[in-house]
């Protein structure tokens, strides 16, 4: 018998205006051992099958119609009273983000005990005792100790330990693992999956396993359910649906994943509901100043730059504490090339974006655009030097100003360097919307009325506005839907190829990394231990730490390669 | 779920949005908001046509007939037989028009000295919020410094001060600016403290590094960024605000420190009033009290909803 059956589950949000429906008709089996992978894109109604399954929709969101069975046993209809009792104890949940799940005023050890206490009929001794097993369980090291610690004293991937910990207390034989490892970096992330993987082996837990990622699917479920806006598209071992899929949403979703071990010439864009919008950045090119400088020559050259911030704040200068957030880094970027900055989360690669840039002011160290001194100070950059970069951010939430017109936030840069005025401008604002795929109708409207993807074309139109010669991506598509991403991804090698344009490219993803530099650099705490030609660094990485964050990449050798064309 | 799905993009005007937003849903369904939102709005429009509405002058000499007071509301007058619906004072004035040029001092009072404490509080807030350091340690010391008095204290000490300093000739002419400046400067610190906080949270968002990638001026991204997206829980404090200035210049008024007897407040009026209430003339004092606390409950209920309605997390 299955140990999870979801069966025609619909679950409805009723709102003002429409009735919105998160999931519909889906079906879903967990078999004791076994993780069920549920991925698609954000809105596809993943989390909402797990919510409804642990009871905890949100309101006014409810299940109106299918079934979901535990051990063969109704519990869809459940009052609050049994399903609570049913909560916790039978089936669990892991949820993303390990800094807010845990209550940051109890020590490890006392929500643990807890927890035990309210499921199992325990004295304190004894629940304690079963704490430090737990903790030891899930590979932290010294359990006796850290039991006695606050989560603050954890580490984030650790933290994240403590939260799978809390959710094996009662023993339970399904667990639900939303986005476990979406916050943690790459080398975290692996041993997060490895205890997962663990837990379903030997001890026979049915785990589902929410993601976005492609490659933890790859690497950890063992059947594959993929969703799409509330319906499950295609559902089967994992295997043959990511090696072979046959529904084109499918096929779509696959194609988008950014390839580890082949550099492709542009990611394929498969239609699949209307969702690809065309841009057509070559259209720029006419207009377009000629570069001035010959391609491969040095633009950007970075000679031992570094970075402080005040950790500790005193009056007496000597007394204040430092973190050195980048230690002397040196590195050049040639026109027309894109150079690639990696690492993981802390390592400084913002940081170095930042100061080339000159919104910080720089404590060490010069940087030279075109052989001119450009490095910032406390009064930023040179205004000639302004106009020549300019940056993509990471969050296209909050890198446009909401209560700014879409038309005013693209005018913004070239209005304030005096390039351009009256109807010159709004024809050079209306043309940008036009080429980056939105419509120039797209001018007078506010960004919340777009999606993720199209506010971050909004945000490559505001760049170009001033005709930079130099672009700075920090991070651009890491908050993006992966087909989303492919798109992104392709406008900006266009920007490369028919403008000419330099770019300096950040990002935590090594497969993105490898689709989009030509040289590539790696951080790792502030200081850069290895830079190489792309191809180089991927097939024979020479510093410890680049062959070690090489190694944690998952390799999606599965994957169909149906519509790919490699460059 | 993590995200939502992409807004329709469907145009429609302004207007027609504005009436659909979230804010005049809430407004249609909450018959608190819509009763102190009608009772404000008429007090309002009364105070502003006062001269229109208003059966008698009662500050002109001329039209007023010694006569005629302590007339009763609504009981016709034993020597001229005049009638007046909400009576008369010592002097023979009708209590109704005095209410609604009362309530034209007070309510001006009121927004000018709101008015004054946002420019100054919203100013001082974004400068302590994007600038920092030393200059917003002093700010919000002062600020912290000034909340330990009780406001009315603060206005009080401003009011006595400027009462010694101007002429005598002059006092009844600026007794009214003073007025507002003092509990204008009583009052400025809630906005500037929820501003430096708002400023505070903007300042960390990519759009701000945006602007100042491309060079804006630090008062350009204050004004034309920051600015708008700080203003939503200004005007909660603002509507709850105007609530407390006209509370407190009647206060003032009543303790014979505020709007001069020559352009009497509801709270002078109040004053007035109060010294006949135990020899029976009850009218004098009941109707302008009346009118101040509807006034200001009114405001204050329209505040709380306009608080509770752009909190998200309330919704």
């Amino acid at each position: 018998m299955a140990l999870l059956e979801i069966e025609n589950l619909t679950v409805q949000f009723p709102t003002r205006r429409e009735t919105f429906v998160a999931v519909k008709d889906a079906h879903l089996t967990v078999e004791p051992g076994q993780i069920h992978g549920l991925v698609g894109e954000s809105g596809a109604g993943k989390s909402t099958i797990g919510a409804a399954v642990m009871g905890l929709l949100d309101p006014p969101g409810k299940i109106t119609g299918g079934v979901i069975r535990f051990r063969g046993e109704e519990i869809s209809g459940l009052d609050a009273e049994a399903m609570a009792s049913l909560r916790g104890r039978k089936i669990s949940m892991i949820f993303q983000d390990p800094l807010t799940s845990l209550n940051p005023l109890f020590t490890v050890g006392q929500q643990l005990v807890e927890t035990i206490r309210a499921h199992l009929h325990l004295s304190e001794t004894e629940a304690l005792a079963r704490a430090i097993n737990l903790i030891d369980r899930v590979g932290i090291p010294d359990a006796r100790a850290r039991v006695n610690q606050y989560p603050h004293q954890f580490s984030g991937g650790m933290r994240q330990r403590v939260v799978i910990a809390l959710a094996l207390c009662s023993e339970p034989d399904v667990i639900i693992a939303d986005e476990p490892t979406t916050a943690l970096d790459v080398s975290i992330q692996a041993q997060i999956l490895d205890l997962i993987k663990g837990l379903a082996r030997e001890r026979r837990v049915g785990v589902i396993l929410i993601t976005h990622d492609m490659g933890v699917i790859a690497d950890t479920t063992d059947v594959v359910t993929v969703m799409y806006r509330g319906e499950v598209v295609e559902s089967g071992p994992t295997a043959r649906v990511l090696g072979a899929p046959s529904h084109p949403y499918t096929k779509s979703l696959i194609a988008a994943v950014p390839r580890p071990t082949v550099k492709l010439h542009r990611f394929p864009l498969i239609d699949y509901g209307g969702r690809v919008t065309g841009f057509a950045i070559a259209d720029l090119a006419r207009n377009w100043p000629k570069s001035t400088g010959e391609r491969g020559a040095p633009l950007i050259e970075i000679e031992g730059i570094s970075k402080r911030f005040v950790s500790k704040q005193a009056i007496l200068p000597s007394r204040r504490g430092y973190f050195t957030a980048v230690d002397s880094a040196s590195f050049t970027i040639r026109q027309g090339e894109v150079f690639g900055l990696v690492g993981e989360s802390g390592s400084g690669k913002s940081t170095i974006a930042r100061m080339i840039a000159g919104l910080y002011p720089v404590d060490g160290g010069t940087v030279r655009y075109g052989g001119r001194d450009v490095t910032a100070t406390t009064r930023g950059v040179p205004d000639w030097y302004r106009r020549e970069i300019q940056m993509i951010f990471q969050d296209p939430y909050s890198s446009l100003n909401p209560r700014m017109r879409v038309d005013e936030i693209v005018a913004e840069p070239a209005r304030h360097h005096g390039l351009l005025k009256g109807q010159a401008l709004r024809n050079r604002v209306a043309e940008l919307l036009d080429r980056v795929g939105l419509g120039a109708e797209a001018g007078v409207k506010f960004p919340h009325e777009f999606s993720g993807g199209q506010r971050q074309r909004i945000s490559i139109a505001r760049a170009l506005a001033t005709q930079p010669r130099f672009l700075i991506c920090d991070e651009p598509t890491s908050a993006l839907d992966v087909s989303i991403q492919a798109q992104i991804l392709n406008i900006l090698k266009d920007l490369q190829d028919h403008l000419g344009l330099t770019m300096l490219f950040i990002s935590h993803d090594l497969p993105v990394v490898r689709q989009m530099c030509d040289r590539v650099g790696v951080m790792k705490d502030g200081k850069l231990v290895e830079v190489a030609e792309t191809e180089t660094l991927f097939e024979a990485p020479q510093h410890p730490y680049t062959q070690h964050l090489l190694s944690l990449m998952p390799r999606l050798d599965g994957l169909s390669d149906e519509g790919l064309a490699v460059a | 779920m993590t995200d939502t799905p992409a807004p329709k993009t469907v145009a429609r005007s302004r207007l027609a949005m504005t009436w659909d937003s979230d804010v005049a849903h809430a407004f249609r369904h909450s018959p608190v908001a819509m009763i102190s939102f009608a009772v404000t709005a008429i007090l309002i429009l009364s105070a502003v046509f006062a001269p229109l509405i208003a059966p008698h002058d009662p500050f002109n000499p001329a039209t007023l007939n010694l006569m005629n007071g302590f007339t009763p509301p609504g009981e016709a007058n034993m020597f001229t037989g005049e009638s007046f619906v909400l009576g008369t004072d010592d002097q023979g004035r009708d209590v109704f028009s005095t209410i609604l040029y009362g309530l034209r001092i007070s309510l001006f009072v009121g927004f000018a000295a709101v008015g004054f404490a946002m420019v100054l509080g919203i100013t001082l807030g974004l400068i302590a919020g994007y600038v920092g350091g030393l200059v917003e340690t002093i700010i919000m010391r002062v600020a912290d410094v000034q909340l330990t008095f009780p406001a009315i204290l603060v206005a009080m000490l401003i009011f006595g001060i400027a009462k010694g300093i101007t002429p005598p000739e002059y006092r009844n002419d600026v007794a009214i600016w003073v007025l507002i400046i003092a509990i204008g400067l009583s009052d400025w610190v809630q906005f500037a403290r929820v501003v430096r906080g708002a400023t505070m949270v903007e300042k960390s968002k990519e759009y701000v590094q945006a602007a100042r990638l491309i060079g804006r001026s630090p008062a350009a991204i204050m004004l034309r960024h920051i600015l708008p997206n700080v203003l939503s829980p200004v005007l909660v404090i603002a509507t709850i605000s105007l609530a407390l200035a006209i509370i407190a210049e009647a206060t003032l008024s009543f303790l014979g420190v505020g709007a001069p007897p020559t352009e009497p407040s509801l709270g002078t009026l109040i004053r007035i009033g109060q010294s006949f209430l135990f020899s029976g003339e009850w009218w004098i004092l009941f109707f302008p009290a009346c009118t101040l606390l509807v006034l200001a409950l009114s405001v204050n209920l329209l505040g709380d909803w306009l608080r509770d309605a752009l909190n998200p997390r309330l919704r």
